[in-house]
């Protein structure tokens, strides 16, 4: 065995795989940029080295460098981790050439997976299902009949210039796919002035469902069951999960002995990934192999109750896998979410800056956190922005969810925007918890994007309920307070009102021994807070059932976040409600006639001018952030009226850059 | 008797009704309260104790002699915030447009009078139409009585002043004297002279919003501490803030309980100072953290917006904050921020509220707009400010303390009680480059020996401990021990005694 290992990664998967390692008695080595010089990998690591700047092509993609730090440090094997130089041909050969062992697949087998269209052939040659499909040219419309139906419907006809989903048809049947065939045809025409037509079968309803496979120098190639990924943001995976609520008994032997068969076809070894495209009637397609540890195997460790970078390493150090087929279990469930560093009300976009508040679950034997960075920590421009994994487990599904929902509860983060808060609607979302799920949910569910003051909940009184007790606290306290005049002290009523935007809810509090009793209309609700002033997780009993909140205070008002819902709540007496009502909602302003800087950054660029009239499409700044130049283009066709900003000058989010007019 | 307490009941009804139905319709309309409604939301309930109920204003010119409305536009009286004594006026609108007449002013000064006398906050709720024209000069010398009486008050009852209506003219100046004034968004403006005198005189054509609303008060004059959404926001958000402050300059601020551990640690905060010391970050990451609960209250959150004031509590009482912020003009100070942070300094030590300051400042800000605009009078004023007050001091350098701003800063030699550094401190005349470009002026042509001077400069003065060899810094902390360090040092200065020496009153370079 190995006495040393070098980690070609940073972040989560560094500090992971440093932890395996120094459980196996490995010392390990980290490499870091000038931005991670004081990250938690580095710390965690025996000894650490220096790569150079910030940027990963500086620093992390320094194949020399890295082989370098081997050579300086003595280490005798790398584990690239994932993404960097994981499916680097390059570098696995830079390695052997070096004498140090790469944990990881031989450098062939990366090479035969790495190119799309060469892997499918493979896969094809050996026996793996791949999507059926015509890529020659199509004559006319009943040879268009003829090859759908050899591919069986429903298929699809695609322009061969397509893109953008123009020329593109699905066809269930003849007629449709006459008729169909010649739409698509001058659609293309029309479109890219080239009427040329393919088909390939359509999937429907497509589950992403891939396949872990594992495999020694000594021939034997197991596959460690399925992850089912199908919740996916424009191809980047939120939510993934093992089992697949999805597969039965027979289509998982299936998929995996298919796996297998691709490694062996390439003499695959250590950990790597077969991605199949999953149909609603469990038909599956090849897509790709990642030859490297995924993000989400986590998913399959417990499932199995593997360590999959141990045996990566045992793997790269000539071991032979200490189980055989009929050996690997699939034991309860185990769900994943990716914590990201990303604002869901801004499309998604990346979010940068200090965690200044960072409080992550408490780790359990069912919740597991693989994080790389702390409170304090910077996100920085230059990586991915991943906080976290937060990985939870159960008996069965439902329990798996509901505990990652609760451990999402739990997981407070202030400084940057994050996507708890969507993660938490996902998984409480009755789609996703019935398993009814495919690549398109979230295009489906959220095709308006997510509004955490609009997320339904399971028990709308229960925020109700903890406002008014947390209220009540926060009351009884502030009478306790010195200096009141003697035998007049405030005396703190029972009666309040709790308002949710425009809903009033007349709630009364009683004080009882251990909690409240809170009663709103005939129910009463039995409360116990488990918090104390100044903590922002409200941990609370209501109705025996244990329940957490986070608590953010925003002036007079109360922020509750709690299963993706974020509510502003004003709790106060039912004089002040009644008062309350007579305030006027103020119309914010109407911003539509301004051109709005969408995220903080520099002015580089103000391409027009007072008076000139732009087509929509046309560029009218360049707002660069996080060293990426934004292009503001016109929505629609507008005439310039005022510029309120100088190039050159730094912007905040939201603000004008041009009014229109 | 019957017909006395039949009387009693007639006039009250008549005060309860102010200016009718219609003119609270009206007031209700423009989303404003009343002034009895405010009132209620502003003290608990049933504390309040109305005087003058029955005062009538005695004008008789311009028939107004026949318009007589009990409690003649203002409402006095006394009650409880939290069981603590307040005194209270607020003008109504309802009633002669909440116009000041001499009888309303004589209303409002007794309850000031009766404030000062026992020593309890006073709370204006203004919204006014100005003076009873019909009035003339009484009027005019009913505000005068109250301004007097402004005066007299301040340093010895907090004053605060909610402007929630118009408040213009000579009105102006009561608010104006006041410890803290909010005013309330899209209904309270203030200014000398309106938009129609503005256009007659100047031509300039403005707003009364654009011209003293909330917004131009709060972030463009510094005129307003804070703009608030509406009524009940200001209303509540003031009992908030009422809960920090002293009853007088005889007591010490309330006690609260507090279930915050004074020994609490923060580890962010030893990665909160980032390595390259161009580079910005909120310095109230570390007010928040340092705060019993996080809970920071901050005033003039938008104004002057490189020095940031406000109240926080450690170990359950008010200490007041003053701090430099990085991300704003690098922390400089300049005419306004010294102005901003020179009045609350001086609002802490009259009401015996402890002052942490917390440092990281290159510098005044340099300039012609600041020099013509007297930052050496008004830079003064923070100086004066922090070298007068006697209220326990406890100071912070976090990063850069440069040249006179250090000085400033409530440095060991303006009589800091306590002055911690972190590591990263730097406190020096001067950044390096600048001072190497002074002392080696000869060799600026010469890159390499200024960087070989200016990297000497920096290894000498970008630490804290040349200022800790001269026990200018009594230590240096680790960051993450910032708020057990503060505590400690608040709890040795609880009873600190510091009398300056007798005089009429110093001369503040206003």
């Amino acid at each position: 065995m190995f006495k040393k290992i070098l980690i070609a990664n940073r972040g989560e998967i560094a500090c992971r795989i440093i932890r395996t390692a120094r459980a196996m008695g490995i010392a390990t080595v980290a490499v870091y940029s000038d931005a991670d010089r004081n990250a938690m990998h580095v710390r965690l690591a025996d000894e650490a080295v220096r790569l150079g700047p910030p940027p990963s092509a500086q620093s992390y993609l320094l194949i020399d460098a890295i082989v370098a730090a081997c050579k300086a440090t003595g280490a005798e094997a790398v584990h690239p981790g994932y993404g960097f130089l994981s499916e680097k041909t390059a570098f696995a050969e830079a390695l052997a050439k070096a004498g140090v062992a790469f944990i990881g697949p031989k450098p062939h087998a990366i090479t035969a997976m790495g190119d799309k269209i060469e892997s499918k052939k493979l896969a094809k040659a050996s026996g793996v299902n791949t999507i059926p499909g015509y890529t020659d040219v199509i004559d006319g419309p009943d040879h268009a009949v003829k090859i759908a139906r050899e591919i069986g419907y429903p298929v699809m006809l695609k322009a061969s210039a397509g893109g953008g989903g123009k020329g593109m048809r699905v066809v269930h049947n003849d007629e449709e796919c006459h008729e169909g065939f010649e739409r698509a045809t001058n659609e293309a025409v029309s479109s890219f002035g080239d009427g040329r037509v393919f088909a390939e079968k359509y999937i429907e309803e497509p589950r992403h469902i891939e396949i872990q496979v594992m495999a020694d120098a000594h021939g034997n190639t197991l596959y460690l069951n399925e992850r089912e990924c199908s919740i996916q943001r424009r191809h980047q995976k939120v939510l993934e999960e093992a089992p697949s609520p999805f597969l039965d008994a027979k289509t998982r032997k299936a998929m995996g002995e298919q796996a297998v068969a691709l490694a062996k076809a390439v003499d695959y070894e250590s950990a790597g990934t077969v991605e199949f495209i999953v149909d609603k009637n469990r038909n599956f397609y090849f897509l790709e192999m990642n030859t490297r540890l995924q993000v989400e195997h986590p998913v399959t460790e417990i499932i199995t109750g593997l360590d999959l970078v141990e045996l990566m390493i045992r793997v790269a150090a000539g071991e032979k896998l200490p189980l055989q087929q009929k050996d690997v279990k699939l034991n309860g469930w185990a769900l994943e979410a990716r914590v990201y560093a990303e604002d869901p009300f801004r499309n998604f976009l990346p979010s940068i800056g200090r965690l200044v508040y960072c409080q992550p679950p408490t780790a359990s034997e069912f919740v597991r956190v693989d994080t790389g960075i702390e409170e304090g920590s910077e996100v920085s421009i230059f990586y991915d922005p991943m906080i976290a994994k937060l990985i939870t487990s159960g008996s069965s599904r439902d329990q798996a969810i509901e505990r990652m929902a609760d451990a999402l509860d739990a997981y407070y983060i202030r400084g940057v925007s994050h996507n708890i808060g969507f993660l938490n609607a996902l998984v409480s979302h009755p789609r996703f918890k019935a398993g009814r799920i495919n690549t398109n949910f979230i295009a489906e569910e959220y095709p308006d994007g997510f509004n955490a003051a609009n997320v339904p909940q399971a028990d709308p009184e229960l925020p109700v309920v903890i406002a008014a007790t947390l209220h009540c606290r926060f009351m009884d306290r502030a009478a306790k307070q010195s200096g009141q005049l003697p035998s007049h002290e405030r005396h703190v009523g029972n009666d309040f009102v709790v308002i949710i935007g425009e809903q009033y809810h007349p709630v009364s509090v009683l004080r009882v021994a251990g909690g409240c009793e809170v009663r709103i209309a005939q129910r009463t609700h039995r409360v116990n807070l488990q918090w104390k002033f100044g903590d922002p997780l409200i941990h609370a009993v209501v109705n025996g059932r244990a329940v957490c909140f986070q608590l953010d205070r925003i002036g007079i008002r109360y922020r509750l976040t709690h299963r993706g819902a974020q509510l502003d709540v004003l709790v106060c007496t039912p004089r002040a409600a009644e008062l309350n009502r007579r305030m006027i909602a103020k119309v914010p302003p109407d911003m539509s006639q301004f051109l709005l800087s969408p995220m903080p950054g520099l002015l580089v660029r103000l391409a027009v001018s007072v008076g000139q009239k732009l087509k929509a499409g046309e560029e009218i700044a360049v707002v660069e952030a996080m060293k990426m130049e934004n292009s503001l283009r016109a929505a629609t066709d507008v005439r310039i009226s005022k510029i309120l900003v100088e190039q050159g000058q730094s912007l905040v989010v939201d603000q004008p850059i041009v009014e229109f007019g | 008797m019957q017909d006395i307490l039949q009387q009693l009941e007639e006039k009250r009804a008549a005060a309860l009704q102010a200016g009718g139905q219609k003119r609270i319709d009206s007031q209700h309309a423009k989303g404003k309260l009343t002034a009895r409604e405010r009132i209620e939301l502003l003290l608990d309930g049933d504390s309040f104790e109305e005087w003058d109920m029955f005062v009538e204003h005695r004008c008789t010119d311009f028939g107004m002699a026949d318009q007589k409305i009990t409690g003649d536009g203002v409402i006095t009286g006394y009650g409880t915030i939290n069981g603590r004594l307040v005194f209270v006026f607020s003008q109504d609108f309802t009633v002669f447009g909440g116009s000041l007449s001499e009888a309303h002013a004589e209303k409002i000064c007794k309850v000031m009078d009766q404030a000062m006398k026992v020593g309890a906050p006073l709370i204006g709720l203004n919204d006014s139409g100005g003076a009873r024209i019909q009035e003339g000069v009484a009027s005019l010398g009913g505000y005068a009585e109250v301004f007097q009486r402004n005066m007299l008050a301040s340093g010895v009852v907090p004053q605060i002043s909610l402007v929630m209506g118009p408040c213009a003219g000579g009105a102006v100046y009561s608010p104006a004297i006041t410890d803290f004034v909010f005013m309330v968004k899209d209904s309270a403006y203030m200014f000398v002279t309106g938009p129609d005198v503005v256009k007659t005189v100047t031509h300039e054509v403005v707003t009364a919003e654009q011209l003293g609303g909330a917004i131009t008060h709060s972030t463009k004059s510094g005129v307003s501490d804070l703009a608030l959404e509406n009524d009940v926001e200001a209303l509540l958000t003031t009992r908030r803030f009422f809960n920090f402050l002293p009853a007088s300059n005889r007591q010490k601020p309330p006690i609260w309980p507090c279930e915050d551990s004074p020994t609490r640690e923060e580890a962010s905060l030893d990665t909160l100072v980032p390595d390259d010391p161009a580079k910005p970050y909120d310095i109230k990451e570390l007010i928040t953290k340092v705060a019993d609960e996080g809970d920071f209250f901050e005033l003039q959150p938008d104004y002057a917006r490189n020095i940031v004031t406000g109240f926080i509590r450690l170990e359950g009482t008010t200490v007041g904050v003053v701090a430099n912020q990085p991300m704003v003009l690098a922390g400089c100070l300049d005419i306004n921020s010294s102005r901003k942070g020179a009045r609350f300094v001086r609002f802490c030590d009259a009401f015996n509220i402890p002052i942490l300051t917390l440092v990281d400042v290159p510098g005044f800000m340099p300039g012609t707009a600041q020099e013509y605009g007297g930052i050496i009078k008004h830079g003064a004023k923070l100086l004066y400010a922090y070298a007068e007050a006697t209220v326990p001091k406890v100071t912070l350098i976090t990063r850069k303390a440069y040249g006179g701003a250090y000085d400033v800063m409530a440095s060991k030699h303006l009589r800091g009680d306590v002055n911690l550094a972190w590591p990263s401190a730097e406190i020096a005349v001067m950044g390096p480059k600048g001072a190497v470009e002074i002392i080696f002026r000869k060799d600026i042509g010469d890159p390499a020996a200024i960087a070989v001077r200016t990297e000497e400069y920096r290894e000498k003065f970008a630490n804290p401990f040349v200022a800790a060899s001269r026990g200018y810094i009594d230590d240096v902390i680790m960051p993450r021990q910032t708020r057990a360090r503060v505590c400690r040092s608040l709890a040795m200065l609880r009873d600190k005694q510091l009398t300056n020496p007798w005089r009429k009153h110093g001369n503040i370079p206003l």
